[in-house]
């Protein structure tokens, strides 16, 4: 049997504990995500925040939140659960570039030794590659969560334009009140 | 004849591939697509290698022998479900082409000013079922948003059948069509037809049947049906894919505009317009697919030299199999009918706490194929409150073993993920 090395005893623990789980407000995008094959779907918040004056990186997006809510099968659950759990805390630009690597992974059909500096607990997915048909289930929230902060980043930016940001708050419209 | 499963698989070459893991192949999705026998094989072979031009036109040896191929196709077609004429036997692509040449013939007619009863107005009802495959479902949908009409459905019952106890209620004088499900893909479901029939036909509207799971399964015979228009797909039926039927009653076909124009259904062409010919030619544009429709040919007369109540009759054999073996397993739930009765042979099922998708992944490393998700059948998903199903369907070649491997794989991935 094979299915150990697509069900990794990581994935098996992030699909029966799933980590951020549960929509949470405020937010600064949500969207909703469906897989047309299944029918597995996945609702995704996230919230910005900039790095204030001072700090290093000061002004740019960090990804302060993402919380979720998803129906789907143990890859698409457990795949949810690590990348909230990867992007968290992140800036946006490291957190895009973990998107990229863990979406070249899931393409690669088993061909890619992952990095695990990078991808931490989502090279478990690399056995998934291997099987065409649970690579969408894997990206899932991946796509999702790289939708909504374009989005949330988009919102910003023309928010930005309108009034000047104040660069310690927060980009949710609550914030700006 | 006795039917035997053992003998009726040597005929299908793929049953003796291994898949994952060296386990041999177990088909559990025939009613995605089925499998196909070397007759099918050889005759889409010998189509090619032997008879291939251009039917229907030209002057030549080969061409006279692929018209004879294409027709004789037609005339074998119109034999295995009754209809009156191989003239009423349309060849198409697939049962969603034939769903749609007809809901465009409808709006072509309600564009061009048409024969009245093909016409859809703003008002007119277009009647449908909640169990209904997304083929059977978008194209009507599609139509209402075109004309203006407004789309009804019946639903179904908790049992997984389509629910006709508000029938004469949903059927009004403005209802144009209904469009029917003659056996789910999901449920297994076989719905009675007659009272559908009498209660359209008395108001005056068509009645189309997707027989995409029942052609292939039981006996069906369009007189005693009285349907309107049936559709099927030849690859669900042994067939090659490509090639598909849209029957049709031959006073209805007459009176319908084109819905697919061009070269080979045309009568006379001049640059200020153009006459079409009669059916079934008027709705086959461009050179006709004569390997599919060899293909096709073979494949009813295998299914007629096994006999189609012999079919139906091991499908429901396997079936009764599979709703004991699944329905004593702890935790799984049969959606459909729990018994035989009015059935075919597509078990869907959940498993408590596994998604399909992953009870799928299972029984694949164990060489088991099913199909996993909502089945092109999402509305009904969300009727019963499933996000998806794990669906096995069986047919010709599948065996008692079969199934019970299938009960074990269950067993299995409940084990894995619990």
């Amino acid at each position: 049997m094979q299915l150990e090395s697509m069900y990794q005893e990581i994935i098996l623990d992030h699909y029966r504990h799933p980590h951020h789980r549960g929509l949470r407000d405020p937010f600064d995008a949500e969207v909703h995500h469906v897989n047309p094959v299944c029918g597995d779907e996945v609702t995704l918040r996230v919230v910005l925040k900039t790095v204030p004056s001072g700090d290093k990186g000061a002004g740019q997006p960090v990804v302060e939140d993402v919380s979720y809510d998803s129906l789907g099968c143990s890859i698409s659950q457990a795949s949810a659960s690590v990348l909230a759990d990867l992007v968290i805390g992140k800036p946006v630009d490291e957190a895009m570039r973990i998107n990229q690597a863990f979406l070249e992974l899931m393409q690669s059909r088993g061909s890619i030794e992952p990095d695990e500096d990078v991808l931490e607990d989502a090279v478990a997915f690399a056995g998934v590659s291997k099987y065409p048909a649970r690579v969408k289930c894997a990206l899932l929230g991946w796509m999702a969560w790289k939708d909504a902060t374009a989005r949330a980043l988009e919102a910003a930016s023309s928010l930005n334009a309108a009034s000047s940001l104040n660069a310690a708050s927060s980009l949710n419209g609550a914030a700006h009140d | 004849m006795t039917f035997d499963p053992e003998v009726v698989r040597k005929d299908f070459p793929i049953l003796s591939r291994t898949v994952r893991n060296g386990a041999p192949l177990v088909y559990l999705d025939s009613g995605a697509t089925s499998q196909k026998p070397r007759q099918v094989l050889d005759a889409v072979r010998d189509a090619y290698e032997l008879h291939n031009a251009a039917a229907h036109r030209g002057t030549h040896l080969l061409g006279e022998e692929a018209t004879d191929l294409y027709e004789g196709a037609r005339t074998k077609v119109a034999a295995f479900i009754g209809a009156s004429s191989p003239d009423e036997v349309v060849f198409v692509k697939n049962a969603t082409e034939a769903i749609n040449l007809v809901a465009y013939s409808m709006s072509n007619s309600s564009a061009l000013g048409g024969p009245d009863r093909f016409r859809v107005l703003p008002g007119d009802e277009i009647l449908i079922t909640e169990l209904e495959h997304h083929a059977n479902l978008v194209p009507w949908q599609q139509l209402c948003e075109r004309t203006g009409a407004t789309l009804r459905w019946l639903g179904v019952t908790p049992d997984g059948r389509i629910d006709l106890s508000d029938l004469d209620s949903k059927i009004t004088g403005r209802t144009k069509l209904v469009a029917i499900a003659h056996q789910s893909n999901v449920t297994g479901a076989v719905v009675d037809l007659a009272p559908v029939v009498a209660a359209a036909h008395a108001k005056g509207a068509l009645v189309l049947a997707d027989a995409a799971q029942s052609v292939p399964h039981q006996p069906v015979d369009v007189a005693a049906l009285g349907v309107d228009f049936l559709v099927f797909s030849g690859h669900k039926m042994l067939g090659p894919y490509g090639v598909g039927v849209l029957y049709g009653r031959s006073e209805l076909l007459a009176e319908m505009p084109p819905f697919l124009t061009g070269g080979s259904m045309i009568e006379v062409v001049r640059m200020e317009g153009t006459t079409f010919l009669p059916p079934p030619q008027r709705f086959e544009p461009g050179v006709p697919f004569i390997a599919e429709a060899a293909g096709l040919g073979a494949a009813v007369d295998y299914l007629s030299a096994l006999g189609m109540a012999n079919v139906a009759a091991h499908e429901e054999l396997l079936t009764a199999a599979a709703l004991d073996a699944l329905g004593s397993i702890d935790g799984v739930r049969i959606v459909g009918p729990v018994t035989t009765e009015a059935r075919g042979g597509a078990v869907s099922f959940e498993v408590e706490d596994v998604h399909p998708h992953d009870v799928g992944q299972v029984l694949d490393e164990l060489g088991i194929a099913v199909r996993t998700g909502h089945h092109c059948a999402w509305p009904l998903h969300r009727a019963f409150g499933v996000q998806a199903s794990t669906r096995a369907s069986f047919y010709v070649y599948n065996t008692l073993a079969e199934v019970e491997a299938l009960a074990e794989g269950i067993r299995h991935a409940q084990r894995f993920f619990n």
